[in-house]
């Protein structure tokens, strides 16, 4: 059974302090909604917990050990997507995908990303440079990944901005399927998201 | 739910050069961009100081590795910045494979797209300097251990400018100075080589330079990509 926890994490920016005494608790097949307003510090904490900010207090423990010592094995364990998706405007949607899942050391086959590529409505446009598709579109790729990456665990930052309605239902479906397998997620959104989720954090105020 | 199998450096290695290159290979602009600087900067000068075969010969192997120097330099700030910009660094920092092994395949990438056909234009270019097939060999050589240490501090610079505003500028005032001791033993060996001296105490230099570089640098750059992404 996997599991996430923080234990009273603090974090300051430019000399700020953003939030303290933040903890929470995920095991399989929950998720948590991260909310807050702007400038509340949820992009942050999800930097913390995947280890890009180092948190100025508190500790984040993968299956009861802590993040930081289990290096990269943690690292292989969730996927993060934050506000740029890392997409190469040279390089084509199927390559966008399978570019990032070799980096995650992931094993997919060529006829699974193909698929997902489908599953997402790209199956047309899925060798046209990633600098030719829309915003919405570019968010799909992403949705793909999430769909192929075995990671149990995601860190997602507004999963939803710019996706459309179909796009939202299979992010939703997508979602489910994770938590079903036993996944967790950690998702900072200001949408309402289905299923609806297992606990919220507000941060701020 | 099985987790991704760890990383490995050979694996970084490989797929960020490959990645890099395939990225550079559909976006030729900038490779030849870098190629074109070096080839008509060099050819200005044997139109700008005339056709003198003397002084050409004399001036030539100090020449071409200032435009192959300032050509490198014109290549480095895409290296890290647009990664960054498009968060596949961020990608790449939480990836399970070790920050040492995709960073140096992105070093080695640069050195294919950059150094490596500066130093294979170079005796073309010499030619025109009127320089002897020896001399025109060692140039060669020089060039081929100098660029990569080119790359290697290059990355380094453009690593810790990451995020900073005016990159460009501190980028210069950064990596160019360092750039110094490889000109001077770059192109003292072709000078060497043509004035009858034995160019294998630079060449050594070079080389010893090189492998100090390789071993040193990437670790650098890893500390400094991490505090740009901090």
């Amino acid at each position: 059974m996997s599991s996430l926890e923080a234990h009273d994490l603090a974090c300051s920016r430019g000399g700020a302090s953003l939030f303290r005494d933040v903890s929470f608790g995920l095991t399989a097949g929950e998720w948590l909604a991260l909310r807050g307003a702007n400038g509340s510090g949820k992009t942050t904490l999800l930097r913390c917990v995947a280890g890009l900010t180092r948190p100025d207090a508190g500790e984040v423990l993968w299956d009861g050990r802590r993040a930081i010592d289990s290096g990269s094995e943690f690292r292989a364990a969730f996927v993060y997507a934050g506000h740029a998706p890392g997409i190469k405007d040279d390089l084509s949607a199927a390559q966008n995908l399978r570019d990032t899942l070799a980096l995650r050391a992931a094993r997919v086959a060529e006829d699974a990303m193909r698929e997902a590529l489908a599953r997402v409505g790209l199956d047309k446009r899925r060798h046209v440079p990633a600098r030719r598709l829309s915003a919405g579109q570019r968010r799909r790729i992403g949705l793909a990944r999430l769909a192929l990456d075995p990671a149990p665990l995601w860190l997602l930052d507004e999963p939803l901005t710019a996706l459309d309605d179909e796009g939202q239902d299979i992010f939703s479906e997508l979602l489910r399927r994770h938590l079903a397998r036993g996944g967790l997620a950690l998702i900072a959104t200001h949408h309402d998201v289905s299923p609806a989720p297992s606990r919220e954090l507000r941060l701020g105020r | 739910m099985s987790a991704a199998t760890a990383g490995s450096f050979p694996a970084a290695f490989s797929w960020a050069f490959a990645r890099d290159l395939r990225i550079a290979w559909r976006h030729p602009g900038e490779t030849l961009l870098v190629i074109s600087f070096f080839v008509l900067v060099a050819s200005l000068f044997p139109l700008g100081v005339g056709a003198e075969p003397q002084l050409l010969a004399r001036i030539g192997p100090g020449v071409i590795w200032v435009c192959a120097l300032l050509a490198a330099f014109l290549s480095l700030p895409g290296m890290f910045a647009t990664d960054h910009a498009d968060g596949s660094l961020e990608q790449m920092a939480l990836s399970p494979h070790p920050m040492p092994g995709w960073v140096a395949g992105k070093i080695a990438a640069h050195w294919m797209a950059s150094g490596l056909p500066l130093t294979l234009l170079s005796p073309l270019l010499a030619l025109q300097y009127g320089l002897s097939g020896d001399t025109l060999v060692v140039l060669a050589v020089a060039l081929a251990l100098g660029t990569p240490v080119l790359s290697l501090l290059g990355a380094a610079c453009t690593a810790l400018t990451l995020g900073a505003r005016g990159a460009g500028m501190l980028l210069a005032l950064l990596a160019l100075p360092l750039f110094v001791p490889i000109l001077i033993f770059g192109a003292g060996a072709a000078e060497a080589q043509a004035s009858g001296l034995s160019p294998s105490p630079h060449l050594s230099l070079l080389g010893a330079v090189l492998i100090v570089a390789a071993m040193a640098l990437p670790a650098a750059v890893c500390t400094a990509i991490r505090i740009a992404l901090d």
